[in-house]
């Protein structure tokens, strides 16, 4: 069984920060492997290290400084990678469900996985919607928030995680996309052989004329036209100045609500 | 094309708040697009639903009987057959774990954009404009698309449509074609038990990712023993296994409603807050002056946990 695994960089904020236009200011901005991802591939390794996957294989859209998030995914065990990029994908400001759809459409039917796991969402714009949608792109099956995960020949076991701690127990038949929530699993760190390793193993490097999808597809039908923070919703209270002082005011608050002594 | 097709969700024979909702962001759309609001309810016990959903102003109401639970298969033929019939300018999902389990399947179908989560949606007729938020909650955005879309709505964003209507309810006859249905619901589990019902207590000294390590618990469980309070957790401490699932406050864990909820590295994700939000009194402890509990709290500091808490438990030695 093969394994494609969607893997992210994602970017994060500093507490303080500037917006310039319809972006965060690029000072303020670093860069993660997306959480979700990370439990996705987690997973994936550990289906291969039980002996019931033969190749994790992992693609992500991004450019060039996304390979050492990718190496990270190379070092916790995947076999190779691939990244999609290129000059077209440079200029879009908002990468929407229907574009990532397209692109990874273009790169299952290059690699015929078994299984895509993906994460639930991605951190920074939080669509949440790219796995279900390349689902019904590509024709496999599908699960929505995953956070158990049985295989058992064609039929993947799950767990969906719905709101309130209530699970949804599923059997979904293969070939299928699973976005995998958090908890499923407990993501290793890159141990230093495995950096060593992932130094040795392939990452291929596609563009769009490569997959062959047309470069109309990523313009996408959204587009972003403003960015701002939000107005705080109350008016909130700040205690101000050291530890000592803001922890005193804070104490008086609740002996005032009658919280402790 | 001016109608509005919006979709209930329901679980285990209940609608869910976020279906009268729904109803309201369909209205509010429809005004603007000057067309009708179309609800449809699938699986479950339909009449029944119908009769709940047909709130004022809500023009038709659509019933597609099929099976007692939500199956994503049966959702994405029924709503594409529906959109088919309605032909609506747009369509409405709820942001929810099974909304996001088909809306994006059904976008993907109809060859239309799609757009999640959103917090605020407008429309002059032509160009529909949605707020969303992005980072975590960090800033909000707006995005615009031209034509026919299918939106997915936050909880709790909009209210809470009121009043009986005069829809008309219908049942649609949607061809199911059971070879495509791919997956099978098996049952439902309840997770968490244990030990402490972090839903009855009064105080909750609540703790984050921001506690860094495991060990540094002990901290936050000698302020919640000073302040005979109960300790509870936002989701990655939970992930992490350093507290049982029962302690997680939230979207998938519990929702709190404590005199007093000490929110104590914890950013605020909207996951988060749809747990905690009812609470009557809410306490930040952030570096991040910009995280977004802080539009939520009533009161704040903006420092470091080490310091804060260290100092806080002195108060009450
Ligand atoms: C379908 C779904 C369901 C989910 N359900 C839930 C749920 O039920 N409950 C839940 O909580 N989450 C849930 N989540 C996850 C949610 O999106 C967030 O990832 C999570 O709430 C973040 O937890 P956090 O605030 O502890 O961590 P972070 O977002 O990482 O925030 C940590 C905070 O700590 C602050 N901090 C760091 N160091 C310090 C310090 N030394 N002193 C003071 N402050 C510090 C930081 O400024 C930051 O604001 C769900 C997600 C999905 C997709």
């Amino acid at each position: 069984m093969k394994i494609l695994v969607t893997v992210k960089e994602v970017a994060t904020v500093e507490d303080e920060f500037e917006i310039d236009g319809t972006e965060i200011d690029e000072r303020f901005l670093g860069a993660d492997l997306n959480e979700w991802d990370d439990y996705a591939i987690e997973e994936a390794v550990q289906l291969q290290e039980a002996g019931v996957a033969d190749e994790v294989v992992t693609v992500t859209i991004g450019p060039e400084e996304c390979e050492q998030t990718i190496r990270q995914a190379l070092a916790k065990g995947a076999d190779r990678a691939l990244r999609v990029w290129d000059d077209d994908l440079e200029g879009v400001s908002l990468l929407d469900v229907g574009a990532k759809t397209d692109i990874l459409q273009a790169v299952v039917d290059r690699e015929e996985p078994d299984l895509v796991l993906t994460g639930v969402q991605s951190g920074d714009d939080s669509w949440g919607a790219t796995g279900v949608s390349l689902a019904d792109a590509i024709g496999f099956q599908w699960a929505a928030v995953v956070n158990d995960l049985d295989l058992d020949g064609d039929t993947a076991s799950v767990h969906r995680e719905l709101e309130g701690g209530v699970e949804e127990l599923t059997d979904v038949s293969l070939p299928a996309v699973l976005t995998i929530q958090t908890g499923i699993n407990e993501p290793r760190y890159a141990s230093l052989r495995g950096i060593r390793m992932a130094q040795r193993k392939d990452l291929d490097y596609l563009t769009l004329a490569d997959l062959g999808v047309d470069s109309s597809a990523v313009e996408g039908d959204l587009t972003l036209t403003d960015m701002y923070e939000p107005e705080t919703e109350t008016d909130v209270t700040i205690f101000e100045g050291g530890a000592d002082e803001t922890a005193a005011a804070l104490a008086e608050l609740l002996r005032e609500k009658g919280v402790a002594p | 094309m001016s109608d509005v097709l919006a979709i209930a969700d329901h679980r285990r024979g209940e609608l869910r708040d976020v279906s009268y909702e729904i109803i309201t962001a369909g209205l509010e759309l429809a005004d603007e697009t000057g067309g009708d609001l179309h609800v449809a309810v699938i699986s479950g016990p339909v009449e029944e639903f119908a009769e709940k959903l047909n709130r004022t102003g809500v023009d038709a109401v659509h019933t597609v009987a099929h099976g007692e639970e939500f199956n994503h298969d049966v959702y994405v033929q029924a709503i594409t057959q529906l959109h088919d019939a309605v032909s609506p300018q747009y369509l409405l999902a709820p942001n929810s774990v099974n909304g996001l389990d088909y809306a994006p399947a059904v976008a993907n179908r109809l060859g239309l954009p799609l757009v999640t989560d959103a917090v605020g949606l407008e429309t002059d007729g032509e160009t529909l404009i949605a707020t969303r938020e992005m980072y975590g909650g960090k800033v909000e955005t707006t995005t615009e698309l031209e034509g026919r879309a299918v939106a997915t709505i936050r909880g709790a964003e909009w209210s809470v449509a009121e009043g009986t209507g005069d829809a008309a309810i219908e049942a649609f006859d949607a061809e199911i074609d059971e070879s495509a249905i791919g997956s099978t619901v098996t049952g439902f589990e309840e997770v968490g038990g244990g030990d402490v019902d972090i839903s009855e207590a009064d105080v909750l000294v609540s703790v984050g990712r921001g506690i860094d390590e495991e060990e540094n618990l002990e901290l936050i469980e000698e302020l919640a023993d000073a302040l005979d309070a109960t300790v509870s957790s936002s989701r990655p401490i939970v992930d992490a296994g350093w507290l049982p699932k029962n302690r997680q406050v939230g979207q998938s864990g519990k929702v709190v409603t404590p005199d007093v909820y000490i929110a104590i590295g914890i950013s605020g994700a909207v996951q988060h807050v749809a747990g905690m939000k009812g609470s009557d009194t809410i306490v930040a402890i952030n570096t991040d002056p910009n995280a977004p509990i802080m539009d939520i709290a009533d009161y704040a500091i903006h420092d470091d946990l080490f310091d804060v808490v260290p100092a806080l438990i002195e108060q009450f030695q």
